[in-house]
């Protein structure tokens, strides 16, 4: 069977396969991930009363959830091609769609992300003179100063201090839901067979806590909690693994189409970057190293952690762009 | 006003239907305030001017629309226009962009470099004219106005026939007759004493049976031909399409006979032998109207469905079971005659044999098969009597092409090459509207025939091929901003079709009437051209057929009642335009003149090994190379990509859309590559190039190098004896993958 | 009222004259379509089948371009037509990545462009372009909930096939066999 276009159709984007989402999007899904990973360990971690043993997971870590859901936010709008009329997205709220109700997640969690270290000021500020860190501690000490010079941000920032653990248990729920929708965000389009799968919206959530787990294991100057976050983050990739065995089955199980984006990876083009470099990269080798870290064995702690969080972001170029590929229709 | 009402109403109703979702979007004031959406104008209340496409030379009558600035916003078809029906074909509606093209030819220009290299000076329409007339009289003083030539095509010829009649030169030719269809035309005249012209009056509409004979209608996109075939498909009709490649017309049909090229004789032969043996030919028909069946019988018995199977490489049972439908469906099978016909260089027998075999059909005259056309043809606005050229192109052709009923293109051309010492020098030469560097074969030829002359205008749109060797460019408007004259064709429904301009010539441009009249006048020609505007010409002759400019302008076409039977009244003495008043199938000219007087089978040549056929054709989305740079039809198909079966393409090791460069077997190699589209549409033995690309003029910026031009591979020309039409499909080629210019190329 | 077509794919010969109608209709800039042609070939020479789909947005019963799309851009009007708005569209994409028929594309000032059914011309009683310039006329357009309708009696009639059903979409475009 020949199948070609008789009439030519050279519009950018639509042929031989839909590619208009490049790597903003995958950045945006990884950034919108991460940071629901970061408030997530931070959420619960606080809830279970551990603020004090974990002060980088709790306290220091969601200090950069806000900049980075604000860069996802920037990729989005950078990738949008009417971007003068970016406004309209937030004159409607359309639950069906999950680039709507992202949006929304997005605002609240980032206003969240943004209340969750300004109610933290004072403990930051303390941690920041403890490691003799005096230029930043001039930020800390003026917004401390701002705080206190005015009524309204006072009144919100004693509120959250207040209510926190109320804003604790909504940050929860608000950052997982982040993070599945940084899945769903796919799997919600038909047309693609390869992200038309329910397994998508947890995968991407527990790549997207790995990543989190992952962010504090790199940054945080505290032992124990390095430790804790690999153990959390060696279980986080054994789910990630059988999550991402199960998609596969269950896409040879289904339709041809179905077999068809399945077989991308398991012989196809991107069998060698997906099992290669990002299973045994992104989560395979860090998995080993951070078993071995957590026998005694000396590992430069950063190695799995940017592992982890390099492998995350590939996992999404991937998804995205071989997403694009998996179509109905194919042209030749 | 009404426009925005009704986006108002839809948009409330939008939200009431699709209702789904929490929309707050109701603000489209804000967004309004920004960028309005701009709905397209109503047709029932946009301006709209009637129009003639010439696009191609169907010829459809239409109706342009403006926009609500008055710009040219679209083309429809005329809906009482029998030529179109209301519908135009993607070239008519794709007709704004010969009209939008930036790289149109805008002012007048004078050569400065050497013929052939793109040097011009632009210049004032006056001092243009003075230079043309000048160069003519020096022509005229050593050689005579007889010298000059003219080579023309479409609706702008006429203006300059005039001309060169007033003139007193009588060298006139198109591409459409040796290069088209003259040699269709020739042998129908043989046969029924009378022609086909355009459009042809093939009566599908009330057919069953439709023989199509390497007419690939639907690639050909003449819009009648189109309209027809498709209604005669959904009325269950048959489709026989005899074509080396699986046409789109193949694909319609019920019956597809891959025949081997240049054996069609040999078919249509085997075709009579079987109805005339079986005799299911109709033989009340045959006794009352022909002349020489028992000639043709005692002809054709010896080519048998077994000798053609040999040669056609189709199969006799195949060959058998066709000839058997379109018998079993006759009177209403037409076989159809085609447009294009100069193929193999005995084209003239080989319409002469699609001819016959509708005469033994029964088809012509009768209904469903040919009916008689008739035609509305005001009279010439009133001029003095013509001088009589000394010579014409009759006297160098007409003796040995007995058939040339019309100017011969490639003999015109002949009579100015050096070399020729006769006494019919052609020296001077006006190209019209004609690329005739693509349209007519033997290029080479053709160019050192334009170096030799001491004049060549070249009156165009575009700066196509030709304008390089010009010594004068004319820039001529569109169809869409002049007047021409009166479409009058030959139709079933007698009738008359306006062009009037629809915008205002661009740059510099002027219409083909206002060209030839300032040329006619400054060579001291005014008494012909009593007139000053060309509506007085238009006006004047619709009047004298009931009508006027005014009411044209509001109606586009006209449609008169038939005066004369559409079909042979069978209860009449009915006498043909012959020598012998009956069809002729067996030609008493032709025996008189020597020519065969019925068809015979000739051997063609072979592909040398390692070539194939090479069959060209068409897209339907244009008209050979006048519309490959038009920007919309552009942007429909940027390229005639190169057919070629999976087989070939294995031994070459060519992919899809790899690049690659044509040599037939003279050695000649095609300045540019064609895309190679592998396909099973296509036989092994042939490959499949589209016509009209891969234009040498880098001055038609979008086509410019885009796929290799046929017309480069066609060295081998045969000449039909009885037209001196041009036999264009005895070359073969051979597929090159690897650049040829590369160590050439500065 | 819903409306659709249906496409006679044993006329039509591919011209692409719908493609153009459809251009200088609705201003379609030069290097876009919102319709086109497909070319199908079956089989081996000599034995073949060949068949040509003009496409368009098939305006999908289910919608979703019209559920992907985060501002309502996106949405649906009387008779079913799927329509943008160009001034609420932001130019996300994620209709374009929903529709399984490469119907919509980015026009080049930003905003997601696609088949209107002409819905401007409907209102005068007329065809769509396509439709009306069609040459072979392939194309019916009508109402599907009239079962009196020609494209209704002509699906009744005669056996049809809509494209990539499986994709769940509800397709409005037929195809007569």
């Amino acid at each position: 069977m020949e199948q070609l276009l008789a009439t030519d159709r050279h519009i950018h984007g639509l042929y031989p396969h839909v590619d208009i989402w490049g790597f903003p999007i995958s950045a945006y899904l990884f950034l919108g991930g991460l940071a629901a990973g970061i408030l997530v360990f931070a959420a619960i971690y606080y809830l279970l009363g551990r603020e004090k043993e974990m002060p980088f997971t709790v306290k220091i870590a969601p200090i950069f959830a806000f900049p980075i859901i604000m860069l996802g936010l920037f990729l989005l709008i950078f990738d949008l091609h009417h971007k003068l009329f970016v406004w309209q997205l937030f004159l409607a709220a359309r639950p069906e769609s999950p680039m709507s109700w992202g949006a929304w997640t997005l605002v609240i969690v980032s206003v969240f992300s943004l209340l969750w270290p300004l109610s933290f000021v004072d403990s930051i500020d303390d941690y920041l003179i403890k490691r003799g860190w005096s230029k930043m501690t001039k930020v800390t000490e003026a917004i401390i100063k701002f705080e206190h010079k005015w009524i309204i941000p006072h009144f919100i920032i004693m509120s959250f201090r207040k209510y926190r653990k109320f804003f604790a248990v909504v940050l929860l729920i608000y950052s997982i839901i982040l993070g599945i929708y940084t899945g769903i965000l796919l799997s919600a389009f038909n047309a693609h067979p390869l992200w038309n799968n329910p397994i998508l919206g947890p995968l991407f959530l527990t790549s997207g806590v790995s990543t989190g787990s992952a962010f504090v294991m790199w940054l945080s100057d505290n032992h124990k909690e390095r430790l804790l976050m690999s153990a959390i983050d060696m279980s986080l990739i054994a789910i990630e693994l059988f999550f991402i065995v199960h998609m596969f089955m269950g896409m040879e199980a289904g339709a041809e189409v179905y077999k068809q984006a399945a077989h991308m990876f398991l012989g196809g083009e991107f069998t060698a970057v997906f099992w290669g470099v990002f299973v045994g990269l992104g989560l395979i080798l860090p998995f080993t190293l951070e078993a071995l870290e957590l026998r005694g064995f000396h590992i430069p702690t950063a190695l799995p952690a940017l592992l982890i969080l390099a492998g995350g972001l590939l996992f999404r170029i991937l998804m995205v762009s071989a997403g694009q590929m998996s179509e109905y229709a194919m042209f030749p | 006003m009404d426009n925005i009402n009704r986006r108002d109403f839809i948009k409330i109703s939008s939200v009431a239907t699709a209702g789904m979702a929490l929309t707050w979007s109701g603000t489209s004031f804000v967004s309004d305030l920004l960028k309005g959406e701009v709905v397209p104008l109503s047709e029932s209340i946009a301006k709209k001017v009637p129009t003639v496409c010439e696009v191609c030379f169907w010829n459809c009558a239409g109706w342009a629309y403006l926009d609500r600035d008055d710009n040219l916003q679209k083309i429809k078809g005329n809906a009482i226009d029998p030529h179109c029906n209301g519908r135009l074909c993607p070239r008519g509606t794709g007709g704004v962009g010969m009209y939008a093209d930036e790289d149109r030819l805008k002012k007048p220009m004078i050569r400065e470099g050497k013929p052939g290299e793109q040097k011009f000076r632009e210049v004032s329409w006056d001092e243009a004219i003075d230079h043309i007339v000048k160069k003519m009289k020096g022509i005229e003083a050593k050689h005579g106005r007889e010298a000059m030539a003219l080579l023309h095509h479409g609706k702008t010829g006429p203006h300059f026939e005039f001309l060169f009649e007033a003139y007193g030169s009588g060298n006139i030719a198109e591409p459409a007759g040796a290069q088209c269809l003259i040699t269709r035309e020739a042998g129908f005249i043989t046969t029924y004493g009378a022609g086909l012209a355009s459009p042809e009056p093939t009566d599908t509409r009330n057919a069953d049976c439709l023989v199509l004979i390497g007419n690939h209608i639907g690639e050909n996109m003449h819009n009648g031909h189109v309209q027809d075939m498709s209604h005669l498909i959904e009325q269950g009709g048959t489709v026989i399409t005899v074509d080396p490649r699986f046409s789109t017309a193949a694909g319609h049909s019920k019956y597809w006979l891959p025949i081997k090229p240049g054996t069609d004789i040999a078919l249509l032969l085997a075709w009579m032998n079987v109805i005339i043996n079986e005799e299911i030919y109709d033989k009340e028909y045959v006794e009352k109207y022909t002349y020489g069946f028992d000639l043709l019988k005692d002809h054709v018995q010896k080519y048998t469905p077994e000798w053609a199977a040999a040669i056609t490489t189709l199969s006799a049972a195949d060959i058998r079971k066709t000839a058997k439908v379109m018998a079993g469906l006759a009177p209403k099978t037409i076989v159809h005659p085609g447009r294009h016909t100069a193929w193999y260089g005995d084209d003239t027998q080989r319409t002469r044999a699609i001819a016959i075999l509708n005469a033994l059909l029964g088809s012509w005259g009768r209904v469903g098969g040919f009916y008689f056309p008739e035609r509305i043809k005001p009279p010439h606005y009133p001029h003095p009597q013509m001088p009589k050229p000394k010579w014409t192109w009759k006297d160098y052709t007409k003796e040995k092409h007995k058939m040339a009923i019309m100017g011969i293109t490639n003999i015109v051309i002949d009579h100015a090459l050096p070399e020729y010492k006769g006494k019919h020098k052609i020296k001077g030469m006006f190209i019209t509207a004609t690329n005739i560097i693509q349209s007519v074969p033997d290029v080479e030829k053709t160019k050192r025939a334009l170096q030799n002359l001491d004049l060549v205008v070249v009156v165009d749109t575009m700066p196509s091929e030709i304008t390089g060797y010009a010594d004068v460019i004319l820039p001529e408007a569109t169809y869409l901003e002049r007047y021409d004259h009166l479409r009058t064709s030959h139709h079933k429904v007698p009738n008359i079709a306006l062009r009037a301009p629809v915008m205002k010539p661009r740059w510099e441009t002027k219409p083909g009437w206002w060209i030839a009249r300032e040329i006619g006048i400054k060579l001291g020609l005014e008494k012909y051209y009593p007139w000053k505007d060309f509506e007085e010409v238009l006006d004047w002759q619709l009047k004298q057929v009931g009508t006027s400019l005014e009411e044209m302008k509001k109606i586009g076409v006209k449609r008169y009642s038939k005066k004369k039977p559409l079909y042979i009244n069978e209860n009449e003495e009915y006498w043909f335009n012959t020598n012998t008043g009956k069809i002729e199938l067996y030609s008493t000219d032709f025996a008189e003149w020597g020519y065969d007087p019925m068809p015979v089978y000739k051997e063609k040549d072979e592909a040398p090994v390692g070539f194939f056929n090479l069959i060209y054709g068409r897209v339907p989305m244009h008209t050979f190379g006048r519309t490959t740079n038009n920007p919309n039809l552009y942007d429909l198909k940027e390229e005639g990509h190169l057919w070629v079966h999976p087989k070939v393409a294995k031994i070459y090791g060519i992919e899809s859309g790899q690049e690659v460069w044509l040599k037939n077997q003279d050695g000649k190699i095609s300045t540019f590559p064609s895309k190679v589209r592998i396909t099973q549409r296509i036989s092994p033995t042939s490959v499949y190039l589209p016509h009209g690309f891969g234009s040498k003029s880098k001055k038609l910026s979008r086509t410019y190098g885009k796929g290799s031009a046929d017309y480069e591979m066609l060295t081998n020309i045969k000449i039909d004896p009885e037209t001196g039409g041009t036999g264009m499909r005895n070359n073969f080629v051979t597929l090159l993958t690897e650049n040829p210019h590369k160590n050439i190329e500065s | 009222m819903r409306l659709g077509m249906a496409i006679d794919i044993t006329k039509c010969v591919g011209c692409g004259d719908c493609v153009v109608a459809c251009q200088t209709e609705n201003n379609v800039p030069i290097g876009y379509s919102r319709d086109w042609i497909m070319e199908f070939v079956e089989g081996d020479f000599p034995n073949l089948n060949l068949h040509f789909e003009t496409q368009r947005c098939n305006h999908c019963e289910d919608t979703p371009c019209v559920r992907t799309c985060p501002t309502g851009a996106s949405h649906v009007i009387e008779g079913g037509i799927v329509k943008v708005t160009h001034n609420e569209c932001i130019g996300c994409g994620a209709c374009i990545e929903a529709c399984p028929y490469d119907a919509r594309y980015f026009h080049p000032d930003g905003y997601v462009d696609k088949c209107t059914f002409c819905d401007h011309r409907l209102e005068d009683g007329l065809d769509p372009a396509c439709v009306s310039v069609c040459p072979t006329e392939c194309m019916h357009f009508g109402d599907l909930d009239d079962p009196g309708s020609e494209v209704s009696k002509l699906l009744k009639e005669r056996e049809n096939y809509s494209i990539i059903p499986e994709a769940g979409t509800k397709p409005q475009i037929f195809y007569l066999k």
